[in-house]
């Protein structure tokens, strides 16, 4: 999941270069020109990645001038007329679908940070107090595995597990029981999204987790069990306080990441559902824009959530700061 | 049970015993039960689905319709791989698979390649621009420019309905140089300078010190990669208009997430089909089964490739 992930530049900034190569490297900068014929070998090897990454991470930043155009594809951005704000107009308009998208997508953020979040600590907890190294590393490979499975494969397999003809079903037919729908149910939508993303990445977020775990010193267990203390109070009073920074870190890194919320899950079960449940901002921009072809407000609506986006990523960061943690990167 | 471990020698106890220090107290059976019942669910939770869908792959018509048309758990009697004949003796499931796993060998390798030249050239610190290559890194880690503005840069770039619109957008993940640069930031760094006295150009002591020394981060993040390439779903739908170029993640969601049927425009041979529904879990398979595949590769090194930033700091 992005939280795991986005961590992990955090100690980027610590291995940088020694105060050493620093000084060297002030010495050296007067003459660029000729550093650059000294490493032109070196660049040339690490041109192409750079070139890539700044043409489809960069560049594309140039395409959001359509959202101040009235944008054609026949027109192309040279020719399209420039319309000013005309297209931001969703923000005070009130255009009832986007609306919806965006009401839809906090909900959705709501959901998954006070019901998906906690859970890998919970897994984690249970993984770390199970005795045997081997028994552990295999439940491990089990829940971690389905990381890995593409969003296609993962609603399949829930379709084929929950839905009208899946296993349950079937197997509540064969015994004359009720049936229970939850696939293509607009009311459930938001519990099948949820229930997906955990089956997905709860065994996941057990890994950053279970590393601090293993980081606790061990005598502080050792000195409250001979003081007396049982089992749980020693996980309330020593292991739930030394994950209480990470456990703070990583849900201030869920909320800069909270207005993505599962583009590919959404858009793969949008057809059954209808729009009104399913939509989010992500989806509403993919269907107005790339399918509805309405370019000039879906750029718009990319563009703002982009902002704040990156905003919220940046005082999230403040935040991780203010409470003491590194956050994604340095002040 | 005490017995038992009495009479298997002494190693035997002492490696028991450092599983439970001896201040710690035997957990209780209730805790025990909980604790064991909530993992197995946990546990059931991931395989079962998986073989479900595998033993209906296998399944025939008479056994999927004895469990009322539905997935079943025991492929039965009559267990055969005739939807896997049907789907891979050509059609479209076949020329899917194709297209796949050519995307994803091209892409893994150009993206490995790519991925270690520009965080080689970021390793070394007092190489030519390095600091401000390495903020446009980090800065690409922090955003992703969009949906729409990508879509147009791939549409200016004439790469719609190209592979290599699968591909080139992908090519670098930032994170992943960071990664690297880090990894190769901890080889033993005299190995370089006394190569580069003994007249090694970068080139070489790229090739001949640094890429040796960095397998096992090559490994994760080259099987990082592959994993993206082969899931790769929703570039392909924007990307890809021709049905025919389409990768396995697309024809997975046709017909298997749509249920459209499967018939003779999709297979070479229709003459006495599997039933639908196991040929829909056999593309399933296929579609999972590389990654199940790897994954105990993967798996052997991920936490490190994870962690590599996170614990350095």
């Amino acid at each position: 999941m992005g939280q795991s992930s986005l961590i992990r530049p955090a100690g980027e900034a610590v291995t940088e270069t020694v105060p050493s190569e620093r000084a060297t490297g002030v010495r050296r900068r007067s003459n660029w020109a000729r550093r650059l014929s000294r490493d032109k070998l070196l660049v040339g090897i690490g041109l192409p990645g750079a070139i890539a990454l700044v043409l489809f991470q960069y560049v594309p930043l140039l395409g959001n001038v359509i959202a101040f155009q009235d944008y054609q594809p026949y027109l192309g951005f040279t020719q399209a007329p420039f319309v000013g704000l005309q297209n931001f107009s969703f923000l005070w308009g009130g255009d009832p679908t986007f609306y919806n998208a965006l009401i839809n997508t906090l909900i959705l953020t709501i959901i998954q940070t006070v019901l998906v979040f906690p859970v890998p600590l919970v897994l984690a907890l249970l993984l770390s107090s199970v005795a045997g190294e081997r028994l552990k590393r295999l439940l491990q490979s089990v829940l971690y595995m389905p990381h890995f499975l593409s969003w296609v494969i993962v609603v399949a397999l829930f379709q084929q597990m929950l839905g009208n003809a899946g296993m349950l079903n079937t197997f509540l037919i064969q015994h004359n029981l009720p049936q229970f729908h939850i696939i293509g149910v607009p009311a459930l939508f938001k519990v099948l999204i949820t229930s997906q993303t955990i089956w997905k990445d709860a065994g996941w977020g057990t890994i950053i987790f279970l590393a601090a775990i293993s980081q606790i010193d061990q005598e502080q267990y050792e000195a409250a069990a001979v003081d007396g203390a049982g089992s749980w109070r020693r996980l309330w009073h020593i292991t739930l306080p030394s994950l209480k920074s990470l456990f703070i870190l990583l849900l201030i890194l869920r909320l800069g990441n909270s207005l993505n919320v599962g583009f590919e899950q959404i858009v793969l079960q949008q057809g059954p559902v209808g729009r009104d449940a399913s939509e989010v901002l992500d989806t509403w921009v993919y269907n107005n824009g790339i399918l509805g072809g309405n370019w000039g407000m879906s750029g718009a609506v990319g563009l703002v959530k982009m902002v704040v986006g990156i905003g919220l990523v940046i005082g999230a960061n403040k935040l991780a700061h203010m409470f003491g943690e590194r956050g994604v990167y340095e002040k | 049970m005490t017995t038992l471990d009495q009479v298997r020698g002494s190693s035997r106890e002492s490696s028991r015993s450092r599983k439970r220090p001896v201040w710690m107290e035997k957990p209780s059976l209730f805790v025990q039960v909980i604790k064991f019942i909530v993992l197995l669910i946990a546990i059931a939770l991931v395989i079962v689905p998986f073989w479900s869908v595998f033993a209906t792959s296998l399944a025939n018509k008479a056994t999927i319709d004895a469990s009322a048309g539905g997935m079943v758990l025991w492929p039965g009697h009559g267990m055969s791989l005739a939807s896997y004949q049907a789907l891979l003796s050509g059609g479209v499931v076949t020329r899917a698979l194709i297209i796949s796993i050519g995307i994803t060998a091209v892409g893994t390798l150009l993206s490995l390649a790519a991925t270690a030249g520009l965080a080689y050239w970021l390793s070394r610190s007092r190489s030519f621009a390095a600091k401000p290559v390495l903020m446009l890194v980090l800065g690409a880690v922090l955003f992703s420019p969009g949906l729409i503005p990508s879509y147009l840069l791939v549409k200016q770039l004439s790469l719609l309905d190209s592979w290599w619109s699968l591909i080139l957008p992908v090519l670098v993940n930032a994170f992943n140089v960071i990664v690297m640069r880090a990894f190769f930031q901890e080889l033993p760094q005299e190995l370089f300078e006394s190569a580069a006295i003994d007249g090694a150009s970068n080139l070489t002591i790229l090739t001949r010190i640094v890429l040796p020394l960095s397998k096992a981060v090559l490994a994760v993040i080259g099987l990082f990669y592959a994993v993206g390439y082969w899931n790769a779903f929703f570039n392909a739908l924007i990307y890809i208009q021709t049905s025919d170029k389409w990768p396995i993640a697309l024809i997975l969601r046709t017909f298997v997430v749509n249920q459209q049927s499967i018939g003779g425009d999709q297979v070479a041979n229709t003459q006495g089909l599997p039933p639908q529904l196991s040929m829909e879990m056999a593309i399933l398979v296929i579609a999972t089964l590389p990654i199940l595949i790897v994954y105990p590769f993967i798996q052997r090194h991920f936490a490190k490739g994870v962690m590599i930033g996170a614990v350095k700091g």
